[in-house]
């Protein structure tokens, strides 16, 4: 006689928590010498994660309504650089490029939002579209070079400037030590989508969307505006791990970024919200978020040569989406 | 066949079932959907094999098991969905699996000699070069019929042959019936349309839940005790619709054009003027192509800016531009295809039926899932929604309760002008009268009703007044004492109703 599956294994957050229970297992087995159950383990995990977590956020909203954001990591590279290019080079108080900053990248996830929903380009064309411009446009205003504190002068030398107090401040701990700023920035991105989502008149309408456009629209739901506002808020959420990742590295890449779309995607997918859109959610993503960090985490402490990792993740991320996948009963 | 009995798991769905079809004659098989008429005729064809009771031919007991037997014993089941190949002659199909060949190559000149031969008693002119995906589906239905009867069978079961049909083709295939039952062929004919009964049947079998209600001669058996004996009760008892008080004019079309493909396309319904009251149902008739979809899809919005033509709502001008703004202002449209335009079937019960009515549920913008919870519960329980948990996805009820979800979501966003397009299509008796319940109280609210149907029973039973479509005009208007079966039907095929002197 075989068992029944539990009922919370049934569920989407049950299996994505699952999966993740699996990989802190995996972390207790092989802990490095204990390396896993020290908390800075645990905070550096989490600091890592957080960039992708912000953009998985993001994408979450996106990916609900039946879209995709492919622009995300050029997004977030025109910010670093813009915001580098501010504070550092110019000098400007944090509370002007702060909110510069958040506008660029709602404004390009707007202009993909529009493509998709006015001008009905498919999602993953339009975004794709964006993904190069914002990359152009990051390669643009930085001249190709990184803008970090050397500072060119005009006759050809350097002078170096000191780090903005607002890089600090992002990069910073708090809870004595024991916590990086980053993650309470990624905690309450999550919380604010995870409200939207799950607690708002719109994210409901994301989630019919998503569901099935046609019926959405005859049911009243305004589709157009509903999909401009979730590839604005992706945009705003790329945006914001820009912030992060210039704070972090202290300097603006316009190379930054280059693949953290399909990580971010891939977070979501691990969570079990469906690509397909109308089923998801936050929570989910959270799940799934961890999941990937801690799995990358647990390789690199116990010396994993990246190569390696890649190859892993990868079969780790088909493994558990196919032990998602909605089975019909 | 006699004794036939069929179940699923536990669940009969066939049970003593019994019919005999005779030589020559046409049989009527009729019942709801869900009555065991498809099992039934999947037995006779060799579908099924494990089932109760025994069948005969021409005496001799026989068990077919598989299509193959059966079609060797001489049975042919003519299906809803053609079986020819389409990028094939029509001689070709006709002689497909059994070629006639000439030194091991297919004889063409020879097929095509013998495919007239099949043809031509039988009246259908058509050449037997063309190629099946040319010809019209009236037509392929017709080569379908031929090649069965070319193929030596003797019993022909037809499941609702007529459905994809226009009316000229439809009176081909009746007068192909005739001249089978000339050369000896028993047909059993499924169709849901009364009139089709009226004209070509010898006898009726009545199935209901599985089991026959009844047999009789058609000329035994009239309109009033077919329906009867269809749904197990009186049509005063399954369709409950009290005298109407008609109220102040609820929706006023004047030379009303609906164009759903942009302004420079042919109109779908063309100068449409009509008047619905409040506490009124008003049914629109017609057959498919009528137009009367794509009107109330257009007075809701559904197809933007298109309509033109002046449009009153509780005396005030109404322009339809988006479903949003008809939902705003108290105008409800339920599409005829649920799965497609009426629910997002991966959401929960309790979100698509509070979908349409959110903005009224959610003041400010957040939600208030209790509240949901509780409308939602309430109109549940108004409408008899069954279901486990109003967490469940939508997909996962049945149509009948799949339509009620889409019924409480309108009532949630409170119209004051309800369209329905096709509401009991595609679900249960139970839940069809339920609905027709709604719909009576609803009206007795001060409502007003647009009702489309095609079911010609539901269509006079439930309105008060009718007008009657044909390819987008108004082509009869009727009031419930002169609408019969008869009189709709003349005008949904187009005939002009005369005037009456003054």
């Amino acid at each position: 006689m075989i068992k029944p599956t539990p009922k919370w294994l049934l569920s989407p957050a049950g299996r994505a928590l699952a999966a993740l229970l699996l990989v802190v297992a995996l972390g207790l087995v092989f802990n490095a010498d204990g390396a896993f159950f020290k908390l800075g383990t645990h905070r550096d995990t989490l600091r890592q994660a957080s960039t992708y977590g912000i953009l998985a956020c993001g994408m979450t909203l996106v990916i609900v309504a039946g879209g995709i954001d492919l622009a995300v990591g050029s997004v977030l590279a025109v910010v670093s650089v813009a915001f580098s290019l501010m504070t550092i080079h110019g000098g400007w108080s944090p509370w002007l490029a702060i909110p510069l900053c958040l506008l660029l990248g709602a404004a390009c996830g707007g202009v993909s939002g529009g493509l998709a929903a006015w001008c009905r380009v498919q999602p993953f064309i339009a975004t794709l579209a964006m993904m190069v411009f914002a990359r152009g446009l990051a390669k643009t205003i930085s001249g190709g070079m990184k803008v970090s504190t050397a500072v060119q002068n005009t006759d050809g030398t350097y002078r170096y400037v000191d780090v903005p107090p607002v890089f600090r401040a992002i990069d910073s701990r708090v809870l004595s030590e024991n916590l990086s700023m980053v993650t309470v920035i990624f905690a309450v991105c999550a919380i604010i989508a995870w409200l939207a989502l799950s607690r708002h008149r719109w994210g409901r309408y994301l989630q019919a969307i998503g569901g099935n456009e046609e019926a959405a629209r005859l049911s009243g739901v305004p589709v157009n505006m509903a999909k401009l506002a979730a590839y604005m808020a992706c945009g705003l959420l790329a945006a914001v791990a820009g912030l992060c990742q210039a704070a972090q590295e202290q300097q603006g890449d316009p190379e930054a970024g280059a693949g953290y779309e399909l990580t971010a995607i891939a977070m979501v997918v691990i969570g079990g919200t469906h690509l397909m859109g109308g089923r998801g959610g936050i929570l989910l993503t959270l799940i799934g978020t961890l999941t990937i960090g801690y799995l990358d985490k647990i390789l690199s402490i116990n010396a994993v040569p990246e190569s390696r990792r890649l190859m892993l993740t990868a079969v780790i991320i088909v493994a558990a989406v196919l032990t998602q996948r909605h089975r019909r009963v | 066949m006699t004794g036939i009995g069929k179940r699923f798991g536990s669940v009969w769905v066939l049970r003593e079932a019994s019919m005999d079809i005779h030589a020559g004659e046409v049989h009527v098989l009729a019942g709801e959907n869900g009555a065991g008429k498809s099992t039934f005729i999947k037995i006779l064809a060799g579908v099924y094999r494990d089932y109760e009771g025994s069948i005969a031919f021409n005496g001799q007991p026989v068990r077919p098991e598989s299509p193959h037997q059966a079609a060797a014993l001489g049975v042919a089941v003519i299906h809803q969905e053609l079986s020819l190949i389409p990028s094939m002659s029509v001689a070709d199909n006709l002689f497909l699996g059994q070629p006639i060949t000439r030194f091991g190559f297919v004889d063409g000149p020879a097929q095509h000699t013998r495919a007239r031969e099949w043809l031509d008693p039988l009246g259908i002119n058509i050449s037997p070069a063309r190629l099946v995906e040319d010809l019209p589906v009236g037509a392929q239905q017709l080569i379908e019929i031929a090649k069965a009867v070319g193929r030596q069978a003797r019993v022909l079961v037809m499941d609702e042959p007529t459905s994809a049909l226009s009316q000229p083709e439809v009176e081909k295939l009746f007068s192909l019936i005739a001249a089978l039952k000339r050369r000896g062929c028993g047909i059993l004919y499924i169709t849901h349309k009364m009139e089709e009964i009226e004209r070509i049947a010898d006898r009726l079998t009545v199935l209901r839940d599985g089991q026959r209600v009844g047999s009789a001669p058609a000329a035994e058996m009239k309109t009033d005790r077919l329906i009867r004996l269809m749904i197990g009760r009186d049509i005063e008892a399954q369709f409950p619709r009290h005298a109407p008080h008609p109220g102040p004019v609820r929706l006023r079309l004047d030379n009303v054009s609906v164009c759903p493909d942009g302004p420079r396309t042919p109109p779908a319904a063309c100068n449409i003027t009509l008047e619905v009251r409040a506490g009124e149902i008003l049914g629109i008739g017609g057959l498919q192509g009528s137009g009367a979809s794509e009107l109330l899809t257009g007075i809701f919005g559904g197809y933007g800016d298109t309509v033109t033509g002046s449009i009153s709502l509780d005396g005030k001008p109404f322009s339809p531009r988006a479903p949003r703004r008809a939902i705003e202002s108290g105008i409800a449209l339920l599409t005829h295809d649920r799965k497609a335009t009426g629910l997002i079937l991966s959401l929960s019960i309790t979100a698509n039926a509070t979908l349409a009515g959110l903005p009224a549920l959610s003041p400010g913008g957040w939600r208030n899932p209790n509240r949901e919870r509780a409308a939602t519960q309430s109109l549940a329980s108004t409408l008899k929604l069954r279901a486990a948990s109003l967490d469940m996805p939508a997909g996962e009820l049945s149509g009948g309760n799949q339509q009620k979800v889409v019924l409480a979501k309108w009532l949630q966003a409170k119209p004051r002008l309800l369209l329905l397009d096709e509401p009991t299509r595609g679900i249960d008796i139970g839940a069809k009268r339920d609905i027709y319940q709604l719909m009576d109280r609803l009206t007795a609210e001060g409502i007003a009703i647009l009702l489309i149907t095609s079911e010609m029973t539901e269509l006079l039973a439930m309105s008060d007044r009718l007008i009657v479509m044909h390819r987008g005009r108004i082509t009869a208007e009727l009031t419930r004492a002169e609408a019969t079966p008869e009189t709709v039907l003349a005008a949904a095929m187009g005939r002009i109703k005369e005037k009456a002197a003054g």
